[in-house]
């Protein structure tokens, strides 16, 4: 009888995950529904974001766009700075070194780097980072605001390395040994296991990896609010043709932060646009999630079989 | 046909891994600069006063953090009290089923829950806790928050665990006729506390320095609070106030309590390998 | 024959669609030892897996027919009281690593949720460490954890585990399998002394075991039960042409 409880208390506890999950998404989407009402289309192409407006006339702006790209930009960008330090790190790790003194430390090393805090990161970028991108900034011409989406992506390199790397480690590790096995008998060197049989094999499940890496970056807030600049509307830049370059070194905000800053100071429309904003982050992110997951698991069955 | 020569070769297989190295290196150094960095800054304002003070408004000297120490011990207190035992569960419950079509599905949901930005936590906990009680932010709201983070942390560790466990005891324990729920509580768990405990830890270690998902709960305090019902401060939370202010004397204060922070941090991550290694039990 | 503690009535398994044990009819008598052989494969693990109803831990599985202890039906029994009345051994010896060797023997009240007396669980335990043989090597140190013992002694533990709750039948899964044959020798001999106490059903694939201990034998092939009787009788003049291609190692 007892035995019939637990069985049920166990199957609750697996059901419970879902009525989590669903009770997460019509949360957000019942807080979000006033501005997907008031704000319509405007608010994912429009390029203004003016909290203010909903208290003074009956035009609300809350355009989204600023944000979306502050979130892209500095995504992917991190995304692309981290890949090859990344590869290293799970190379060095997952292939060249097995055990002893360096691998140990390097091992902890990328451990520790994943476990500073967010606020940590963003405390130190904006005492380190940002005076160093100055400085470039300085040299090179451009505005040295120092904080904005290079520095931005810069932080948030840092912060991804360890993850995507151990991400990476693991599909390496889903390399059968009798592939590489077979090709080093056959007179390959390392580096040509590594590009000829590694690589290929595992390569599905590297993009998942680095997918998974971005859908973290996606939704990093505080180091990231805390370099960027803040600035609630599309860089100057960008509709410059002579300025584009400059783009990546302007202030910007990403979707999160903007949550972060506004979301204790707001009510109404205002309050109910950045649910709105987390709605958004939540299914892109659960999106790539998925993917990137269903896609691991498949490397993984590949490698069995 | 094209042969390249062998020591074209060799010479590709060592440049190639010269630039694995190098690189690998250069991903330590961040590492370095900010411990370095933080311990340099942070050193100098701790000391005894630092831990068992209350903050001080601007310009007054010294100033301390015990209120956010305090507020992180009650969060993370709170935190495991709801996540554990449920997270405990779902992971035996996956582990126990592991072909099943549910368990499936479960498995991939506590995987893309573990990916959800932290700061949409805060959102639900807000609309969920804070919102129903007038807008009153307190500790219980953010331990609600960081508890669904937690959640998938305690059921992956369960899970793992749970399923290096020999089928051979199960069945030594079921056929004494000792009943399903027994077996599990008694016998199989037991078995698999550091491993549970290790995966415990760690998640203990990722959310003590979690700041998004209490920015819009627990919201901060400058006095001490012991009322889980009442805003309460927090040490990631301090930092940010803190670093983001023009105030010199405030940004050190911030820089002693990211010193400590990490060093918490630190701390249970090397006790959580420490109870992996020790308490690793024998089959 | 004496008479049987254990038959089975046109028993039947299927794990999904296979069947792996196909109308078993077998009378198992009481206070012998009866070894169950046959080539792996054959059903022969199953078959006593199921006398105390271990198959149902797998939802696959469906079974047809009845198996009776003392003339009950098993199926309608509580499976937690009737694996209390049967006992069983495996393979491998599985003590639990958590708990010391005094904690291991009385574990199935322990954990069953028997309440017991102080004098009456030393009893127990002292009781159960002789008819395993072991106490002589164990009275010392039973606070100690079970898995710091030799596989052998390991292997005793679980039975006096299992003799521990006074079971009508030990079932013993390939015992020795994972022993050397010091080790194995003393089990055997330990089984031959258990008949006093208890039915003992044998799964091996050593034939020479199998005529060693047991009283009787059944031989299994393919999911049935090809022929059963008295050990002597089957390894000297079997009546099935299987069986004695078997035994003089046709097939293994």
């Amino acid at each position: 009888m007892n035995d019939r409880i637990f069985r049920a208390m166990l199957y609750a506890s697996g059901a419970i995950i879902f009525v989590l999950i669903a009770g997460i998404f019509l949360t957000l989407f019942i807080s979000a529904l006033p501005s997907v009402k008031a704000l319509g289309h405007s608010f994912l192409f429009g390029t203004r974001w003016n909290p203010q407006s909903v208290w003074e006339g009956e035009n609300i702006t809350l355009g989204a766009v600023p944000f979306l790209f502050g979130t892209i930009s500095t995504s992917f960008l991190s995304l692309l700075i981290s890949i090859p330090f990344a590869f290293s790190t799970a190379l060095l790790l997952g292939e060249y070194m097995k055990k002893g003194f360096f691998f140990a430390f390097l091992k902890s090393s990328v451990e520790l780097l994943s476990g500073i805090p967010s606020v940590i990161y963003g405390f130190w970028g904006f005492s380190v980072v940002v005076p160093i991108v100055r400085a470039f900034e300085i040299k090179t011409g451009i505005p040295p605001y120092g904080v904005g989406i290079m520095t931005a992506s810069l932080v948030l390199a840092i912060m991804i390395i360890p993850y995507s790397a151990s991400i990476i480690r693991e599909v390496l590790h889903l390399v059968p040994t009798e592939l590489k096995e077979a090709a080093y008998s056959l007179g390959a060197t390392r580096y040509e296991v590594i590009k000829n049989v590694i690589f290929p094999y595992a390569r599905s499940g590297i993009s998942a990896g680095l997918l998974l890496a971005l859908g973290r970056a996606l939704g990093e807030t505080m180091a990231v609010t805390m370099v960027i600049g803040n600035l609630n509307s599309l860089p100057a830049s960008l509709t410059s043709l002579h300025e584009i370059h400059k783009t990546i070194f302007s202030p910007g905000n990403t979707m999160s932060s903007i949550i972060a800053l506004e979301f204790n100071e707001s009510s109404g429309i205002h309050l109910s646009a950045l649910i709105q904003m987390g709605l958004l982050l939540i299914l892109v992110t659960t999106i790539i999630n998925f993917i990137g997951r269903i896609y691991i698991k498949k490397t993984d069955k590949s490698g069995k079989d | 046909m094209k042969v390249k020569s062998i020591n074209r070769r060799k010479a590709e297989n060592i440049i190639f891994k010269g630039t694995v190295i190098f690189l690998s290196l250069l991903t330590v150094i961040p590492l370095i600069l900010i411990l370095f960095f933080v311990a340099k800054k942070g050193i100098s304002i701790i000391d005894l006063n630092f831990f068992f003070s209350l903050p001080k408004p601007v310009g007054q000297e010294g100033g301390g953090i015990s209120n956010a120490i305090v507020g992180t011990m009650i969060l993370i207190a709170l935190t495991c009290l709801l996540s554990i035992p449920l997270g405990i569960l779902c992971g035996v419950f996956l582990a126990e089923n592991r072909k099943s079509r549910l368990s499936f599905w479960v498995r991939l949901w506590v995987e893309v829950l573990q990916g959800v930005p932290s700061i949409v936590m805060g959102i639900i906990a807000y609309v969920w806790i804070v919102r129903p009680l007038k807008g009153l932010f307190s500790a219980f709201a953010g331990s609600v928050a960081l508890s669904i983070m937690m959640l998938p942390m305690v059921i992956k560790a369960t899970e793992e665990t749970v399923k290096l466990v020999p089928v051979a005891l199960k069945e030594a324990s079921m056929s004494l006729g000792v009943p399903y729920y027994k077996t599990v509580l008694r016998v199989i768990l037991p078995v698999s506390t550091s491993g549970i405990l290790t995966g415990i830890l760690i998640g203990v270690s990722r959310i003590a320095g979690e700041t998004a998902p209490l920015l819009f709960t627990a919201f901060g305090n400058q006095f001490m609070n012991y009322n889980i019902f009442k805003p309460v401060n927090a040490l990631p939370l301090m930092i940010y106030r803190y670093a983001t202010s023009p105030y010199k004397d405030w940004q050190n204060i911030a820089w002693g309590a990211s010193l400590f922070l990490i060093l918490f941090i630190l701390g249970i991550n090397f006790i959580a390998s420490g109870i992996a290694k020790k308490w690793k039990v024998q089959f | 024959m004496e008479s049987p503690v254990l038959n089975t009535i046109d028993f039947s398994l299927y794990y999904g669609e296979t069947k792996a044990l196909d109308k078993i009819n077998i009378e198992v008598p009481e206070n012998q030892v009866t070894a169950i052989m046959g080539p792996s494969g054959c059903g022969k693990t199953t078959f006593i897996r199921a006398i105390n109803r271990m198959h149902e831990l797998d939802s696959s599985v469906r079974r047809e027919g009845e198996i009776f202890l003392h003339g009950k039906e098993i199926h309608g029994l509580d499976p937690i009281g009737l694996r209390r009345k049967i006992g069983m051994v495996f393979q491998k010896p599985n003590p639990f690593p958590t708990m010391n060797i005094y904690d291991n023997v009385i574990a199935g009240y322990k954990l069953g949720g028997i309440k017991l007396s102080r004098t009456e669980r030393d009893q127990i335990v002292e009781d159960s460490l002789k008819k395993a043989a072991l106490w002589n090597e164990v009275k010392d140190s039973l606070h100690k954890r079970g898995t710091f013992l030799s596989g052998g002694q390991q292997q005793r533990l679980c039975i006096a585990r299992s003799l521990a709750l006074n079971p009508e039948i030990l079932l013993l899964d390939e015992p020795t399998s994972a022993l050397d044959p010091k080790a194995t020798k003393r089990i055997e001999e330990l089984i031959v002394e258990l008949k006093e106490f208890v039915t003992l059903m044998l799964v091996t694939h050593n034939m020479s075991q199998a005529a060693r201990v047991s009283d009787y034998t059944a031989f299994f092939y393919m999911g049935e039960l090809v022929e059963f009787g008295k050990t002597e009788k089957m390894f000297t003049s079997p009546d099935d042409k299987k069986t004695e291609e078997y035994l003089t190692g046709k097939f293994s």
